[in-house]
């Protein structure tokens, strides 16, 4: 059985924001104008959640990397009118692009708030737009789309895997922000391995979802800060 | 029962209810030609929404939905004036209802037609429409909704045809233009006994049906929200909370509708102050009851204390949607419950004051439903805004005009009081009541 999932070290991020930069690379995500952005039409399928703890003198920064939590639970697909977003038998929890009719019921539903909608055409800047990743397909107007665990990279992975005639290896199949993340906060793999870097970190007792009272049983865990101190 | 057709005493008494079809003056066809200007506008905004996409509305992330998801409930809360009110005061034998019961069911035909394209306005694929019914899931709540509202819609225009037949067979007779168009929908009325019988059968067979598809429609409305986990949306109370507030709306909408033409079409004979009197009652009842649903809901949310409830418990209480959920609260409730318990002189102007407080009540009230839950996420993201933009103003403003060119139309070539259930009210009515009321009152035995 496979559970795709992640973990991220809240300990070890530091809120650089490449995890935002490469995922927007790797999956052809357009760019919106900064008076668009300014406006909440921004297009990413990570973001940084900062926010300030504690009071005067006692302050500091939090910052909680956010993407789609792949949840075993989810409430975006059961709304979807038309099966435009599914569970995938490895749990993850994938978007239909061409069949998508844009009523955008699947973002009002998901208390993550990690979809997005493309306001208008896509756009991206000169020069960038002759560099799009070939393997993930473009979106058009009028479509959510979100966070598909890099699903591109999996379809590589699983061809090669079952070319060979073997089992996933752990760390084979990562997603683009996890290899990118220069303080290796974010980990990817199969939470079903019982021997894979991810499936022993979510059992650690610092591991903690987001939201995890609302029963939606999200794929992606958290390391809770202040290790160093304990 | 022959004599039914005929006139009584020889002379044709409600001429007064054909005037607008025999002789439309020129004022009707510059109002036409006024709202389709107006209508042809947001026709172009729609059109720029398509070739630009959904940006050019004012909605963003997390505010996915705005005015046309606020209007589409709105429009189809409104819709419950008609059938739902036309069918329970028939069912209820009221025999006030003959010069009501017309407008009402045209209100709904007219609305629901409006909101049920509101959705559709709403997507961002407007193209890929039909995947609802090729790759539809019937798990989704906006299914339940395309069933729900397509079985209303159907059921409410033929709800609305068949009483009007003896009326369109009428106005065939009277040589009303175009002859072709009242001889077809006409289906060869006669008047016989036998179609009278057959007619108040499907009449009374349709009025018991479109209850309870008119209580589902608002029903499954209110699940498209309450079925998420979002707070303030995650309500058990939200289906009858809807149908109350669908139905409160609906009789304010019915009311001036009621007024506007009453006084544009001289149908004073027909409407008269206790008409506005009792459906004012009805309106103060809808009015309490919208109350006490109200307080249950946020009551609730308000002494559980559960943080992402109370974000948006205060958002609307003391935050930036204060002044609409206290607007809300007077048009909704005091407002109306001030002037209808006292409305012994000037009826009519206090009933269209809140009737038209009760329109704009209920429609803060939508608004203050959807938006604040969506403003106010889960995690620590800054507080959503939503500006409306003029393209979704625009598009509101033109739902409002196809009603009003929809009622002024069907003015022009239906009576909008039914000319037939006025007569049979005349010719009958006195008689059927009182052998009704005799049934009544008790039974004294005589013992000499």
């Amino acid at each position: 059985m496979t559970r795709w999932g992640m973990v991220i070290d809240l300990d070890k991020c530091t809120g650089c924001g490449a995890c935002i930069i490469a995922c927007k690379e790797e999956n052809n995500v357009p760019y919106v104008s900064a008076d668009e952005a300014g406006q909440g039409r921004a297009l990413s399928w990570m973001t940084i959640v900062s926010e300030v703890v504690g009071e005067y003198p006692n302050v500091r920064g939090k910052y909680v990397p956010r993407l789609c939590m792949h949840c075993d639970n989810p409430p975006c697909t059961k709304v979807c009118p038309v099966r435009a977003t599914y569970l995938s038998d490895e749990g993850i929890v994938a978007q239909i692009y061409p069949r998508c009719i844009g009523c955008r019921y699947c973002m009002a539903a998901c208390p993550y708030t990690v979809k997005v909608f493309n306001w208008y055409e896509p756009e991206w800047t000169e020069g960038m737009d002759r560099v799009h990743n070939p393997d993930v397909s473009l979106r058009t107007k009028g479509v959510v789309e979100k966070c598909t665990f890099c699903h591109h990279r999996l379809q590589k992975a699983r061809e090669k895997v079952r070319l060979e005639g073997r089992d996933f290896v752990d760390g084979e199949y990562t997603t683009a922000c996890a290899d990118v993340c220069p303080t290796k906060a974010i980990m990817f793999g199969n939470l079903e391995d019982p021997n894979s870097q991810v499936s022993h970190l979510a059992r650690s007792t610092r591991a903690f979802r987001l939201l995890e009272d609302l029963g939606t049983e999200p794929k992606v865990y958290y390391l809770a800060e202040g290790e160093k101190n304990a | 029962m022959l004599e039914r057709e005929s006139t009584a005493g020889g002379t044709f008494l409600d001429r007064a209810l054909l005037n607008p079809i025999e002789d439309t003056n020129r004022t009707f066809y510059y109002v036409v030609g006024a709202l389709l200007l107006l209508f042809l506008v947001a026709v172009g905004m729609y059109a720029h929404q398509i070739w630009f996409g959904l940006g050019v509305t004012g909605m963003n992330q997390p505010m996915t939905w705005g005015f046309y998801i606020v209007n589409f409930v709105f429009f189809i809360g409104i819709s419950h004036a008609g059938t739902l009110i036309s069918a329970i005061l028939r069912l209820s034998m009221a025999e006030w209802r003959r010069p009501i019961t017309r407008m009402a069911e045209v209100i709904t035909a007219i609305v629901l037609a409006i909101g049920g394209l509101h959705p559709i306005i709403d997507l961002g694929r407007p193209d890929r429409v039909m995947n609802v019914f090729t790759a539809g899931r019937l798990q989704s709540p906006l299914l339940w909704d395309v069933v729900s509202i397509s079985a209303y819609f159907t059921a409410s225009t033929v709800y609305l045809y068949i009483p009007l037949i003896p009326d369109i067979a009428l106005l065939r007779d009277r040589g009303a233009k175009p002859q072709w168009l009242y001889a077809f929908l006409a289906w060869g009325w006669q008047g016989t006994p036998h179609q009278h019988k057959v007619l108040d059968r499907a009449i009374n067979i349709l009025m018991v049906m479109v209850i309870p598809i008119a209580v589902s429609v608002h029903t499954v409305i209110s699940y498209i929200f309450s079925m998420t986990l979002q707070p303030g949306w995650h309500s058990t109370i939200f289906g009858p909370y809807f149908v109350v507030g669908a139905i409160f709306s609906g009789i304010g909408a019915l009311l001036v509708v009621m007024i506007v033409f009453r006084k544009v079409f001289h149908f004073e004979a027909y409407l008269k102050e206790i008409h506005f009197a009792y459906l004012g009652n009805l309106l103060l009842l809808m009015s309490l009851l919208w109350f006490y649903f109200t307080f249950s809901e946020y009551l609730t949310g308000f002494f559980g204390h559960e943080p992402f409830e109370m974000k948006v418990f205060w958002y609307k209480f003391v935050g930036p949607y204060a002044p609409y959920f206290w607007a809300m609260v007077a048009c909704n409730f005091f407002i109306p419950v001030v002037l209808l318990t006292f409305k012994k002189h000037h009826t009519i102007p206090k009933v269209l004051v809140s009737a038209i407080a009760v329109i704009i009540g209920m429609w803060l009230e939508r608004l203050i439903i959807i938006v604040p839950t969506l403003a106010n996420t889960h995690l620590a993201d800054p507080v959503g805004i939503y500006i409306p933009s003029l393209v979704e103003w625009g598009l509101f403003l033109g739902g409002i005009v196809a009603f009003v060119l929809g009622f002024v139309l069907f003015s022009k070539f239906f009576p909008l009081i039914s000319v037939w259930e006025i007569q049979e009210g005349r010719e009958r009515s006195v008689k059927d009541v009182t052998e009704r009321l005799q049934r009544y009152l008790p039974v004294h035995q005589q013992h000499a």
